[in-house]
């Protein structure tokens, strides 16, 4: 078992790591180390071949037009979005593509949060959030906060980097709690949420709930009919796809009672002078022409993420966590912020006494191992932890136990050039 | 082991930066941050009748090379009037810092003088 274990985390990526063009390139010799997926994932052939013959062969307007390239087009596009939706256990209908999570999580601002006729949120009413959120999953409640009078509130998280359960029990207590956004695994902390017992928890407290799913669809299986969460968003350029699409999924009923969030072609069914009907699911939501290669790109990167299986996904980026966490503990000065490797996903933000992150990335990059640094667009979570910044390794499919090597000496090496 | 960014000198003045803290009155301050990384830099400065600067503390947080930038800058700056400083231009602190810098690190060593322009000025624009 123990054998297995080990051995289990090199046969993936080494099965893995030729599919990826961009991992053959040295700069200096040096082999490319890219530990920075949680930023931005790499994409395997056959992602970069989709798009590439989407547009050699296939490419004409989806929708509409009724000769055999368009139809050819439509299929691409609407076929992608079949197999997306399946993956992740929602139905075409209610699988909504976006620009990016961002771009989702507005539509879900403007169109669920500011209707009129509803009131969702107004004046007294509360949007929820967590301290370990992405900006992303901040400022769109902020401003909806700001124009509709309703305060935006935080989730405290504990020491450990863990969501802190009592302080959420007693903000839902309030019962004035109208929506609760929170991410499914954070991108700092790499905390994973246990998002099914927190949408049950939320919508018994009268709150609607969206999950931020950008850095979990990329590394652990994904269910959304299971998670049962009102609106689950991602974006597609972390799950090994193409920047420029990302992915809503929202609870049938809501998404068919909300209004359009852009007006514009495609989205309608009749358009008369003064007003419009709109089109059906998903499309009333897909104003303007869409990212077509985009979504066949990311098609095809669920394609992928489907046949290694997303529970071997996490359990290789698990083992790769287990293996570096007590490794970096090890390096004099060095301190990991974040739960431990039970509760972490393959995420890892770290300090360093003496050097300033920047200088870390700087210096780790020389040895052309790419990690990120910096606040991670979650200035909120800094000023939580009381630190400026943090330098963050993460894990895909493609790393292994030599890039966590690579990484340890790597530090090494910079302390060094400081004379720590 | 030599380092051409990280030379002896730099690495002296960020662990040991010049000119470090707060003032107490300052005749005037700025305060700014980086947007790119969240560093954070504040300046206090003392200035006599005739507009010569004659004391001045940076503060905040920041990687090697603004925090070692800031330190380098502060010996030059003291003694010098305001409406010089005013003109101040990018050029002027990296030949001062004496490293080749890269275009992302650009805006670290600069921070300082930004800050600078924002406390004689109002005007807290990137040097260019």
């Amino acid at each position: 078992m123990t054998e297995q274990a080990v051995h289990a985390p090199a046969s993936l990526a080494q099965r893995v790591r030729g599919d990826f063009p961009i991992l053959a390139q040295e700069q200096d010799g040096k082999r490319l180390v890219y530990l920075d997926s949680a930023a931005t994932g790499q994409k395997p052939s056959s992602v970069i071949d989709a798009i590439d013959s989407f547009y050699r062969n296939s490419n004409a307007p989806i929708h509409r037009s009724t000769y055999a390239l368009a139809e050819s087009s439509t299929q691409l596009f609407e076929g992608a979005r079949e197999r997306i939706a399946a993956f992740m256990g929602a139905t075409t209908e209610t699988t909504i593509f976006t620009r990016n999570a961002t771009e989702a999580i507005n539509l879900v601002a403007h169109a669920w949060g500011r209707d009129p006729r509803t009131g969702n949120i107004g004046e007294g009413d509360v949007v929820l959030v967590t301290e370990m959120e992405h900006h992303s999953n901040i400022v769109p409640w902020q401003m909806l906060c700001r124009d509709t009078g309703a305060t935006l509130d935080y989730v405290k998280i504990t020491d450990d980097g863990l969501l802190d359960a009592d302080d959420l029990a007693a903000k839902l207590a309030g019962g004035n709690v109208k929506l609760f956004a929170v991410a499914h695994i954070s991108n700092v902390l790499g905390t994973v949420n246990d998002v099914k017992a927190l949408v049950a928890q939320a919508r018994a407290a009268g709150a609607t709930v969206l999950i931020d799913g950008s850095q979990a669809v990329p590394q652990m299986p994904v269910n959304v009919a299971e998670i049962d969460a009102d609106f689950y968003v991602w974006t597609g350029h972390k799950a090994y796809g193409p920047t420029g699409i990302g992915v809503l999924h929202g609870r049938r009923e809501l998404l068919a009672t909300m209004r359009p969030w852009l007006g514009g072609g495609d989205m309608i069914k009749v358009v008369n002078w003064n007003d419009s009907s709109y089109n059906d699911l998903p499309w009333k939501f897909e104003a303007g022409t869409s990212a077509v290669a985009e979504a066949v790109g990311l098609g095809a990167a669920i394609d992928f993420i489907a046949e290694l299986g997303s529970e071997n996904i996490r359990a290789h980026e698990h083992a790769l966590v287990e293996n570096a966490l007590p490794r970096l503990a090890e390096i004099p000065g060095l301190t990991v912020v974040g739960p431990g490797a039970e509760a972490r996903g393959g995420v890892i933000s770290f300090t360093l006494d003496g050097m300033h992150p920047h200088d870390v990335g700087e210096l780790l990059g020389r040895e052309n191992v790419c990690v990120r640094t910096g606040h991670h667009c979650a200035q909120p979570l800094m000023r939580r932890l009381g630190i400026p910044a943090t330098a963050r390794a993460s894990f895909a499919c493609f790393n292994d136990t030599d890039d966590v090597d690579a990484l340890i000496e790597a530090l090494h090496k910079a302390r060094k050039v400081f004379g720590l | 082991m030599m380092d051409e960014l990280y030379r002896d000198y730099i690495l002296e003045h960020y662990k040991e930066p010049h000119h470090f803290g707060e003032l107490e009155n300052p005749d005037m301050q700025a305060h700014d941050v980086n947007p790119l990384c969240g560093d954070e830099l504040g300046v206090h400065l003392k200035v006599d009748e005739s507009g010569t600067i004659t004391d001045l503390a940076f503060h905040g947080k920041g990687c090697a090379i603004s925090q070692a930038s800031a330190s380098i800058a502060s010996e030059e700056l003291i003694g010098m009037k305001v409406d010089d400083v005013a003109k101040l231009d990018a050029d002027w602190l990296i030949d001062l810092l004496g490293i080749e810098i890269s275009p992302t690190r650009r805006k670290c060593a600069l921070l300082n003088l930004k800050v600078m322009r924002g406390a004689v000025t109002g005007d807290a624009s990137w040097p260019e």
